[in-house]
């Protein structure tokens, strides 16, 4: 799966708001690349910036946005240089995105069958009849029962479940290179989540699509995702692979996400939360913007923002804990329990501890 | 459908019955009398004049009769007008009404519409700030003042159109844009606030995500969800023109029930008030039972949930 | 990282009490957080057309209530020798303003013909030698009273009635649906119409007609957000806990249909400003010699040909009036709604 071809690459990607009380700098600087065939999870608590990330990527974004810098890069064009025409090109043919609520995202007044087979209008130029009956497929390989007669119905007479299978087959059925889910289950029940999720991985391994999750559930990213970035008040604070983002984290605000989310071994016991909230994307703090509640801040956090520290070649982690000159912190039990756990995993085993790996590094990919 | 249909038209009976019942009862506590020159007359001729027109009897007689009359469409003999009945008085002066009624609705909704979609798909542009000006005039400058305007400089100066009177169509022009006047804003004051909504919904972004261009999004998926819920409005609009109409009619001498009422109110014609306000009411009823119904029929969610009742 | 230039010195690298982070605490930098009213005031103040109404409007109130002090003639005094004057403003020489008028191609001084010495009229006066300024000034009054009036029965009626309805369900909604539905199915102008002829025209008639009618919008809109409100979690909360209904409206019910209320009371007083001009125009609301701003155009429209001025001014004041309430309202409703502009 992983034959490291890039299909995207975000590069130093900075986004203002314009409101009333002055400009939201909601994303700063934010670098990363999507491969052929993965899923990129990309984590974070609502107003981190997940979504105006990809609303970027889709040239979506409201009008007050400014992009204040950087480049995404999608097949050797920019697109953020793009027209709002070449962008309509690109959208539901060669990118596509699935949205959060699958009730209030078809449109009540047209037939499923339609509005499936529009993007095939739009982009493949089909007729009506072809298109529709591509359609069908579509919403057979979604799972849709009795799809013949459930063509002709309308948004209403599915449930939310299905729904979204309804949404998925409108996003796939031009089999885009990229398709982002912008937190595709968050509205469904948890067995329903559970159907979505398998629903995409396989339509994914058969389409060989790129994926970027959007989500702030850890318990989804786990079983979906390949690699992870955390993203938290508008940047990418660490991101690796799903299994050095889960059993050897170096953030410590994703020590906080993971050990804020219950597994096995957590029953009976209260979760922990982070506390505080995010800052004031107004006025970003000069130092790290985790700092302030941060259990494992440094003076130097407080005057400048962390660079990316190398952990492995697929692992970076924007936190001075990785400097060499930083103290040793012991990070909280559960992760301690964690990173155990993947000494055990990677079987080239180093007995002492990983931070003997770590050089300090500008981010470099 | 057949059962919903049954149980609106029997409240519109109920709503028609108790209307007449109210006019009825309030006519009888009206104060001065039908007779313009009662001085003049001796007793035995008053008690002639209210034998003639029941006027003797008890309340409750004359109440059973009026009633059973009203169900066969028959409201008395006009006061002002004397051997006229009062159904045919409304029935002569139904047609120019209706005329520019209708004409003044269609007009007034259908450039409403474009105005209020203009609005909102050019929001906060020139042309909307245009569309939102000319709407805001036009829903507050009154009726009897932009008649007369229209009147004076359309009719009088530029000599376009007729100033009054009733014939062709060319006398249906002046007052059929007065009565637009109203539709037409509220309208395009509706349409742009529905449109704005729908443009700012999720399935207007999957749209967009799809690919479909800024004409596309508008006229396969913006305008349709608009335009269902302006089906609700018809009814309140409806009776803008009818208001409208009462003086509109006057100023433009179009011989309409709208000018009628205000006659009869002026000359104190109890029978032909009372017959014009069943009339009115039950005009209304009808367009409201139809808009009702129209919305079942195009609106999916409504028209399929009724189906499988 | 442009600012990595700074040498990092290792004592840099010492953790951070809990004390001193809290001195980072985002909370505190964050911009001023707004009250919903506030939050809605402060969208209305940039608001700029809807601001001119609103001053329009305080300038026509003050005006209107305030006419004892500007009011240059008694408003229903005639002066049949003064008839058909047109406006004369002292001191300003523009035709139009300064008394003259167009008789067979000549400009002529009207206050001259008429021997009106020293006297002079803003807007002119009536076919009766009335002052029209004056009678203006005292129908905008009228306007504005009527405006308070059905506003007042918005507001004691409509949304008691509406909390009620929609609070109680049942069959106590469905009975005050089925009166809603009937009031509704009559057009207004028709019900005051005969409510007027049985009271005989003036203004107590135009007041309880408008009574009667004015609160019924108002009454099925509270009703629709009460029935929205009342399976919220909040209300609900309350109710477990105890709370009575009374209560609960006053605490919870009403400050979440504030907006709602505000909104369509902004659009109940241009209709019934509309009405009581209407009636009058038509001639059963306020009669003479009492003066209304529809008696006013309806007087003026007889010699629209020949003295335009007379039906303008009272036209003009009306429009403005239901401009300024309907802009108001226009902005009102979209600052309490930020979705709908912006």
């Amino acid at each position: 799966m992983e034959n490291n071809q890039n299909v995207l690459e975000v590069r130093n990607l900075k986004i203002n708001f314009n409101t009333y009380a002055g400009t939201v700098k909601a994303i700063r600087d934010v670098s990363f690349d999507l491969r052929k065939g993965e899923t990129l999870a990309i984590v974070g608590e609502s107003g981190s910036g997940k979504t105006v990330t990809t609303r970027s990527i889709m040239g979506l974004n409201s009008p007050n946005a400014v992009i204040a810098g950087g480049s995404i890069m999608f097949k050797n064009q920019d697109l953020l240089k793009k027209s709002r025409k070449q962008m309509d090109a690109i959208r539901g043919n060669n990118i596509a995105e699935i949205f959060q609520d699958p009730m209030t995202s078809l449109d009540p007044t047209m037939k499923i069958g339609k509005q499936i087979a529009e993007p095939l209008i739009i982009h493949k130029g089909m007729k009506r009849e072809k298109a529709y009956a591509q359609a069908l497929e579509m919403m057979k390989l979604v799972g849709i029962e009795n799809a013949e007669q459930r063509i002709n119905n309308y948004p209403h007479q599915f449930s939310g479940g299905m729904r979204q299978r309804i949404v998925i087959a409108i996003a796939l059925v031009n089999y885009p290179e990229i398709l982002i889910a912008d937190e595709p289950t968050t509205a469904l029940d948890v067995t329903i989540q559970a159907q979505i999720l398998d629903l995409m991985k396989e339509l994914q391994t058969k389409t060989n699509t790129s994926i970027i999750f959007i989500t702030h559930d850890l318990g989804v990213v786990a079983g979906m995702a390949d690699r992870v970035a955390v993203m938290y008040a508008g940047k990418i604070v660490e991101y690796g692979t799903v299994d050095e983002i889960f059993y050897n984290p170096k953030h410590p605000y994703t020590w906080g996400l993971l050990n804020s989310m219950p597994t096995m071994d957590t029953s009976g016991t209260e979760l922990p939360s982070i506390p505080g909230t995010p800052p004031d994307l107004l006025d970003p703090p000069k130092g790290d913007a985790f700092a302030a509640r941060n259990k494992y801040a440094l003076e130097i956090d407080t005057k400048q923002q962390p660079p990316f520290f190398k952990v492995s070649d697929t692992h970076y982690a924007a936190t001075w804990l990785l400097d060499p000159r930083a103290p040793k912190m012991t990070p909280p039990e559960q992760i301690i329990e964690r990173q155990k756990h993947y000494a055990k995993l990677t079987h080239e085993a180093i007995d002492e501890h990983k931070d003997k790996h770590v050089e300090e590094q500008e981010e470099q990919l | 459908m057949v059962k919903y249909l049954g149980k609106r038209i029997f409240y519109i009976i109920l709503t028609l019955f108790i209307v007449s019942t109210i006019t009825f009862f309030l006519m009888k506590f009206m104060p001065g009398t039908p007779l313009t020159n009662q001085a003049k007359l001796t007793p035995s001729q008053i008690h002639q004049i209210y034998k003639q027109y029941g006027l003797d009897k008890p309340v409750w007689q004359q109440y059973l009769v009026y009633l059973a009359g009203v169900v066969h469409g028959n409201f008395g003999v006009s006061f002002q007008f004397s051997n006229q009945a009062v159904s045919y008085l409304i029935g002569s002066r139904m047609g120019p009404s209706l005329i520019i009624g209708g004409q003044g609705m269609i007009v007034g909704v259908l450039l409403g519409l474009v105005l209020g979609s203009l609005g909102a798909v050019k929001a906060n542009t020139w042309i909307d700030t245009t569309s939102t000006i000319v709407s805001i005039l036009l829903v507050s400058i009154p009726s009897f003042v932009l008649a007369v305007l229209l009147q004076y400089y359309l009719g009088l100066k530029l000599r376009w159109f007729p100033i009054a009177d009733w014939g062709g169509f060319i006398y249906t022009v002046l007052p059929t844009m007065a009565l637009a006047a109203s539709p037409l804003a509220e309208t395009a004051r509706f349409m742009r606030t529905e449109m704005v909504d729908v443009l700012s919904s999720d399935y207007i972004e999957l749209a967009k995500a799809k690919g479909l261009g800024k004409v596309g999004i508008i006229y396969h998926h913006a305008l349709r969800n608009s335009l269902i819920p302006i089906i609700t409005i018809i009814g309140p609009l409806t009776v803008n023109i009818m208001t409208g109409s009462m003086v509109v009619e006057n100023i433009f001498s179009v011989p309409g029930i709208g000018e009628q009422f205000v006659k009869s109110v002026l000359t104190n014609d109890y029978p032909t008030i009372m017959g014009l306000t069943i009339v009115y009411c039950a005009m209304l009823c009808v367009v409201l039972l139809i808009t009702d119904i129209l919305y079942g029929l195009i609106d999916p969610r409504i028209r399929l949930s009724g189906q499988s009742n | 990282m442009a600012d990595n230039a700074k040498p990092i010195s290792t004592g840099d690298f010492k953790p951070v009490t809990a004390a001193d982070r809290s001195h980072l605490d985002s909370e505190k930098i964050s911009a001023p957080s707004l009250t919903f009213l506030q939050d809605s005031w402060r969208r209305l103040r940039k608001n700029k057309a809807a601001m001119i109404a609103l001053i329009v409007l305080i300038i026509l109130f003050i005006l209107a209530f305030g006419s004892g002090f500007f009011e240059t003639h008694n408003p229903n005094a005639t002066n049949p020798n003064l008839a058909n004057l047109p406006p004369k403003i002292p001191g300003i020489d523009i035709n139009g303003f300064n008394g003259t008028i167009m008789q067979s191609g000549t400009r002529v001084n009207a206050y001259a013909q008429a021997h009106a010495g020293n006297a002079y009229y803003l807007l002119g006066t009536d076919y009766l030698g009335r002052d029209l300024f004056s009678r203006i000034l005292y129908g905008t009054r009228i306007s504005l009273e009527i405006a308070l009036i059905a506003s007042f029965f918005d507001l004691a009626f409509g949304v008691v009635y509406g909390i009620v309805s929609g609070w109680m369900g049942g069959r106590v909604d469905t009975i005050m649906q089925r009166i809603i539905e009937i009031m509704l199915s009559i057009p207004n102008l028709v019900v005051m119409v005969l409510l007027i002829l049985v009271l005989k025209p003036g203004m107590s008639a135009i007041i309880y007609s408008i009574a009667i009618t004015s609160w019924i919008n108002m009454a099925r809109l509270v009703r629709a957000q009460t029935l929205e409100l009342k399976n919220q979690e909040f209300i609900l909360a309350a109710r477990a806990l105890g709370e009575s209904s009374l209560k609960i409206s006053f605490k919870h019910l009403l400050p979440n249909l504030s907006s709602v209320i505000i909104i369509n009371l902004m659009f109940t007083i241009p209709t019934a400003i509309f009405f009581e001009a209407f009636l009058s125009y038509i001639g059963i609301g306020i009669s003479a010699p009492q003066a209304s701003l529809g008696t006013l155009i309806n007087d003026g429209q007889k010699n629209f040909q020949f003295l335009p001025y007379q039906m303008w001014y009272p036209a003009i004041v009306l429009s403005v009036l239901m401009i300024a309430f309907n802009i108001l309202g226009d902005g009102l409703r979209d600052s309490f709604d930020p979705k709908s502009r912006e």
